[in-house]
């Protein structure tokens, strides 16, 4: 079968700070309605890229700052379960988070009034990205799985996390290549799995798991 | 001098591969740094290695250092506390000297690079050079900016928003201002003498030179002799632990030649210390970096107490020799130390006196901090990372989009 080969990418971040500061709900609300995408994805998977080592399941920021700092513990839970796996933009992600936050200050408006200690603000930040190649080019299925096993977690990342929501592709690289490889059903199984329930070396395992099925 | 290549066996090999894959896409940038001492102080001490690494990429870096007198170091060091929140006043003319001196200095140099990094309060001036240059332009600032005073922060901001950028060690550092604004974290380099792997006799030998009994707990706090270091709220610390634990206590550092503060301070430490032999107090030379190396690692517990920080390096520094580390919730730490999982943070000088007892007397949990600091100094902090974010600085200046592709 014709196909194009899988050239796998690495992506390195920048960090911009864009030198606005949220004390209180409001101020977190406002913020996200008028930082740039950008922003709603640093602060939706930064937890994901510091503690890749460390564990799954990473809340998002907003979440955090909103249960930690904010003690607002309602708030915090219904933005922490915001299923990110399920935006393919970023604009629709960022409606999302305003969405909550709007209806719950109405519903709780003459209560909330809350302000965080000091130095304690949540600070909006961005990130840029560069995306460059790694070297390795799989011509193969059986190429694909075995450099899979030795590329960067980055590498990873950038494939699954970054390509999807980021560049808006709207699904995975691997599974985009798998499909055009010939390989609907390892294609369809990772579209569906949800990386965000993995570390990123879990993640790694599972779709080897997932195309060394495959011949 | 160790080559990029030296530290893939710290970082693994695709960092490695990576930073040579940036500098092959930088090409033959030419990147200038310029700050205010050859010698002493975390700059200093991070552009030593920065500049040649970057060469070695294919870059063509260089560093340039400005030259001032007594009465400019003095200004430049009222500037240093009043961003740390400390009242200064200042009058017109400390400021026609400080641009007198900057203009003075940018006479004699030249700036024809594509990527201008200018560290700090003290050259800050010099962009205005650039109104004759076709160039970028960055600020980088190693200071906490958290509270500046109003006067020294209106004079600033005038010279920041003329810069393509500003640099900020962390996110409350930040502040509106009308220029970009970037996130990268100071390093250290794990191959220097201050930070590279030591046998145990080397260490022991230090010890035993400055008669320091390994036998009884050492308490370690390396810092040069500054106010902001607390250094005296070190010693009221280790009173109240050594009123239960037979324990010594180490102060050394060096000086910085644009620190005039240093000798007073010094002399207020030895006062405070009041003859206890089980203190040490070691004023350092600047060739001192293995036996700073061998303190930190011969130590039970070190401290950073500071009362202010831009970063705080030493604490990486101890982080990366897998000790355990109590420091204050200030300026760059808490990036470093997450409470009771990589280290200590505190607030006071009882809290601090109360930490020091508790990782004494629970060695196996104090293991355990040092365990994981290590690993997130691996992860976050060592030079090749910040070499990395320094090369995608200056390629970013080059590039509209906020998705660059190599």
């Amino acid at each position: 079968m014709d196909f194009t080969p899988f050239e796998f990418k690495s992506r390195l971040i920048l960090t911009e700070l864009l030198g606005r500061r949220a004390a209180t709900l409001p101020e977190l609300t406002d913020g996200i309605r008028n930082v740039p995408l950008s922003s709603i994805y640093h602060h939706t998977h930064r937890f994901l890229q510091q503690h890749h080592f460390l564990s799954p399941e990473p809340p998002n920021d907003f979440a955090y700052w909103v249960t930690n700092m904010l003690n607002e513990d309602v708030a915090g839970e219904m933005l922490a379960s915001i299923d990110v796996m399920q935006f393919v933009r970023l604009s629709d992600l960022r409606n999302r988070f305003l969405e909550l936050l709007e209806g719950y200050l109405k519903s709780v408006s003459h209560k909330v009034s809350g302000k965080c200690p000091e130095g304690e603000e949540f600070h909006f930040m961005s990130s840029r990205i560069f995306i460059i190649p790694t070297g390795h080019v799989a011509g193969s299925v059986n190429e694909f799985r075995e450099l899979l096993k030795t590329v960067s977690i980055h590498s990873i990342y950038f494939h699954v996390f970054e390509a999807k929501l980021r560049l808006e592709k709207g699904d995975n690289d691997f599974s985009i290549w798998l499909r055009s490889a010939g390989r609907e059903k390892e294609a369809e199984e990772i579209s569906r799995l949800d990386p965000y329930t993995f570390t990123l070396e879990g993640l790694r395992d599972k779709i080897l798991t997932i195309v060394g099925n495959s011949k | 001098m160790a080559q990029v290549k030296d530290y893939t066996e710290i970082v693994g090999k695709s960092v490695i591969d990576e930073l040579f894959e940036i500098g092959e896409k930088a090409g033959s940038m030419k990147i200038q740094h310029v700050n205010s001492t050859a010698v002493g102080g975390g700059v200093a001490e991070i552009l030593t290695r920065l500049v040649p690494m970057m060469n070695e990429l294919g870059v063509q870096a260089r560093w340039d250092v400005i030259k001032g007198g007594e009465k400019f170091f003095a200004i430049t060091k009222k500037m240093h506390n009043a961003l740390h929140g400390v009242p200064e006043t200042f009058n017109d003319e400390d400021w026609a000297h400080f641009m007198e001196v900057d203009r003075e200095n940018a006479r004699s140099m030249n700036f024809e690079n594509d990527v201008v990094f200018i560290h700090d309060p003290q050259p800050i001036g010099l962009v205005e050079e650039r109104v004759h240059l076709n160039n970028k332009w960055i600020w980088r600032c190693h200071i906490d900016f958290s509270e500046p005073r109003e006067n020294v922060w209106l004079f600033l901001k005038d010279f920041i928003e003329r810069y393509d950028g500003a640099i900020f060690s962390a996110p409350a550092f930040s502040r509106p201002l009308n220029t970009r604004q970037f996130l990268i974290s100071p390093s250290i380099d794990p191959l220097s003498d201050k930070n590279k792997e030591l046998d145990d006799e080397y260490v022991r030998s230090v010890f035993e030179k400055f008669g320091i009994d390994r036998k009884r707990p050492v308490i370690t706090q390396i810092s040069r002799f500054d106010y902001l270091k607390d250094p005296v709220g070190v010693i009221k610390a280790y009173k109240l632990m050594k009123r239960y634990i037979d324990c010594q206590l180490v102060l050394a550092g060096g000086g910085a030649t644009d620190d005039p503060e240093g000798e007073k301070v010094l002399a207020e430490v030895r006062n405070a210390a009041d003859g206890d032999k089980d203190i040490f107090v070691l004023l350092l030379p600047p060739s001192s970096d293995l036996e700073i190396n061998a303190l930190q690692r011969g130590s039970s517990v070190v401290l950073q107490k500071s009362l202010r920080e831009g970063f705080g390096l030493t604490v990486a520094e101890a982080l990366w020799k897998g000790k355990p580390v109590i420091a204050s919730a200030v300026g760059g730490i808490p990036l470093q130390i997450k409470h009771k999982y990589s280290g200590i943070l505190t607030h006071s000088i009882e809290g601090t006196a109360y930490w020091m007892k508790q990782l004494v007397n629970e060695p196996a949990f104090a293991r355990e901090l040092g365990k994981n600091g290590k690993e997130h100094i691996r992860q976050s902090f060592l030079i090749t990372r910040h070499l990395r974010d320094y090369l995608l600085l200056s390629l970013s200046l080059y590039h509209d989009k906020d998705i660059v592709y190599l």
